[in-house]
């Protein structure tokens, strides 16, 4: 009994241990690398910033540890100006996908069951073209002498062309585009398992069909809501390529200046910091909701 | 149950009844679900539908609902019919058999939503739902959410749920299924009380023949999609109209017979499984020749060793299996042509001296008036 225990332990561990490896190796030690490198002083040299230690002419270990970096965030306001900006359009693509993809994930989840699979397919089908082109494609729909503009000077909506692309517009029509299977695919497997007599016995009650959508649906898919939105979000607010494609000059966002830092300014101790301020001022608190969220649920159980 | 039987207003050809469904069916695709039914139920009935699953039992009450609506027929209730009437607006609630609660509503919640629904004044919500949180005995439980409820719970829930809007009609969907034995029997006699006190019209769905004879001032028996028979459970039981009914409603002992002779008030049957002619009241004559089932239950035949008294109908055997179930005893009897009949008797001695045992040669017996020819 001992033995087979200890086995069924030792078991777990190894087949856990993979991931873990994994995620170590390629996430915390990157993360840990970036997070020295934010700490120490820019160079000239190569690589563009200092060690964190060596010995001095003494043979004495020395630090140049600094906080410098993250002063800078704070004392240019672009970089703020960056980050509510990049929450801004973040969270205007975000409510975009939650008003399409709402509706697209409950007309799959009511459609019929042999309809489901081959319309989950259409959702997930545009993985199948690389990103980077489907973005480009949005460059020959949304430019002035495009797709879109063509549209709708046919129809007689406009009398001269828009100016979508290279506007922040642009950059969120890319975004809602881009990240639209992600809100789709939880929503769905939220909507998918429903009890429908829920909705029987609403009616049961006197409840007409949209209230009772509002009253008991809507609540019911709050997990699915939470979920596709961070899945949405999170990456779009560190978006680079969609900004940088879509964007204009004045689309500040901190991808965009990420970028900006490492490779124009060569600035890497600044460009990390960056990085390192952005994850705890937005993945911290939304894992340490998370976190309560789902701790309450349980405790409701 | 005793004050249902009271009053019948099914046998007075003046009464209105409160539910009426006039030739009503229901196909899905090729599937016949529901087939001509026509019915009426009566103000402050505990009607139960029983039958075996896929009998359509279960179509008939969602289409009452109007989850479904009917292919063909109408269905009216209260005298209005409700062909064109949404589920959102009939008079009547229903209980689910998976009870159905709000998950993310507290009990008060859950009853208090089809009251808000008729948009009443918060004062009378938070007394109508207290009143029948009471009714249930769940006053204690209001605040909690369903999954803090354990099943039998949440079964009060949905009754008291269904009961608060004081619907003209209280539809059960096999309201016990999900109780275990024990629960299920308390529950069985407080359903009926709660009904008795507040004077709802129960229609229910079951496929519990106990639970049916238990709870119901009448049954419909229902059998692929047609009502095979309505009456109190005493006329289902005793006075069964065809062989399928006295074959799903207890156990029967069942005779091919052919009519020999017919009188006003008995026939004479010959019985090819039987040695002799059997006597049997009947009031209707009956053409000679004419093909017949003769129906006995287990407990109106008599078993012993000596022979039955002149004017009875009678059978001779040897015991092949005893059943024996504590309280009561069941005989299986082989005749000589092969044939089984099922004897029951009651145990009402500790011991009995004279106990048959197993290939006894024994006398069976029944008198005329409890036995029944059966047409159909």
């Amino acid at each position: 009994m001992m033995d087979r225990l200890g086995t069924g332990r030792l078991g777990r561990f190894l087949v856990g241990l993979p991931p873990y490896a994994w995620l170590a190796l390629f996430f915390l030690v990157p993360f840990l690398i970036v997070l020295k490198i934010s700490l120490s002083e820019p160079s000239a040299g190569a690589p563009p910033y200092l060690p964190l230690w060596d010995w001095d002419e003494t043979g004495a270990l020395a630090f140049h540890l600094t906080l410098g970096n993250y002063a800078t965030l704070f004392g240019d306001e672009l970089y703020a100006f960056a980050y509510l900006n990049s929450i801004r359009i973040a969270g205007i693509a975000t409510l975009g996908c939650l008003l399409i993809g709402y509706p697209a994930a409950y007309a799959i989840a009511r459609a019929p069951t042999a309809w489901r699979q081959s319309l989950l397919l259409l959702v997930a089908l545009p993985f199948w073209t690389s990103f980077l082109i489907r973005v480009y494609a949005w460059i020959g729909i949304l430019k002035s002498e495009g797709m879109l503009n063509a549209l709708l000077l046919w129809l007689g909506v406009i009398s001269e062309p828009l100016q979508i692309l290279q506007t922040d517009l642009a950059v969120i029509i890319g975004m809602t585009y881009s990240y639209l299977p992600f809100m789709v695919l939880p929503l769905y497997a939220n909507l998918e398992k429903m009890d429908l007599t829920l909705l029987e016995a609403a009616a049961d009650l006197g409840c007409r069909p949209f209230k009772a959508f509002v009253a008991v649906t809507l609540p019911l898919s709050m997990p699915g809501i939470v979920a596709g939105s961070l899945l949405v979000f999170i990456p779009a607010v560190g978006e680079f390529v969609i900004p940088d494609l879509l964007g204009g000059p004045d689309t500040l966002m901190i991808g965009k200046v990420l970028w900006a830092e490492f490779f124009d300014n060569r600035d890497w101790p600044v460009a990390s910091a960056v990085a390192i301020a952005m994850l705890v001022l937005l993945v911290a608190p939304i894992m340490i909701i998370q976190n309560a969220r789902t701790k309450a649920e349980e405790a409701g159980k | 149950m005793a004050s249902q039987t009271t009053a019948a207003p099914w046998n007075d050809p003046g009464a209105k009844p409160l539910i009426r469904f006039e030739g009503v069916s229901k196909r899905f695709g090729d599937f016949v679900a529901v087939d001509q039914v026509d019915l009426a139920i009566h103000k402050g009935e505990f009607f139960s539908l029983l039958g075996a699953s896929g009998c359509g039992k279960t179509t008939l009450l969602r289409m009452l609902a109007g989850f479904e609506t009917p292919t063909e027929g109408r269905i009216f209730i209260d005298g209005v019919d409700m062909s064109a009437v949404p589920p959102y607006e009939r008079p009547v609630n229903m209980m689910f058999q998976s009870y159905a609660l709000f998950p993310h509503m507290t009990v008060e919640a859950n009853i208090a939503f089809g009251l808000k629904q008729d948009r009443l004044p918060q004062p009378v919500i938070t007394d109508r739902t207290k009143a029948v949180l009471d009714l249930v005995q769940m006053g204690k439980f209001a605040t909690r959410k369903p999954h803090q409820l354990s099943g039998g719970q949440r079964q009060r829930v949905a009754l008291a749920r269904a009961l608060a809007k004081e619907p003209k009609v209280l539809l059960l969907d096999e309201p016990l299924g999900a109780l275990d034995k024990k629960l299920r029997e308390a529950t069985q006699l407080e359903l009926v009380n709660i009904q008795d006190r507040v004077g709802v019209t129960f229609v229910m769905v079951t496929h519990d023949q106990e639970e049916a004879m238990t709870m119901s001032s009448r049954i419909g028996v229902m059998n692929s999609g047609r009502i095979a028979q309505v009456g109190t459970p005493v006329d289902i039981y005793e006075y069964p109209e065809s062989r399928f009914v006295a074959d799903f409603i207890g156990a029967a002992n069942m005779f091919e017979a052919s009519v020999r002779q017919s009188g006003t008030d008995q026939v004479v049957v010959n019985c090819p499984e039987l040695a002799h002619d059997l006597i049997i009241a009947h009031n209707d004559m009956l053409p000679e020749g004419t093909p017949v089932t003769v129906m006995v239950r287990p407990e109106k035949v008599a078993i012993s060793r000596d022979k039955p008294a002149e004017g009875l109908n009678w059978a001779q055997g040897v015991v092949a299996d005893i059943a024996y179930l504590g309280d009561v005893s069941i005989f299986h009897v082989r005749l000589e042509s092969g044939h089984r009949i099922e004897a029951l008797q009651t145990n009402l001695r500790h011991t009995d001296e004279r106990k048959l045992t197993w290939e006894d040669p024994v006398y069976l017996s029944w008198h005329p008036a409890n036995a029944l020819v059966l047409t159909k």
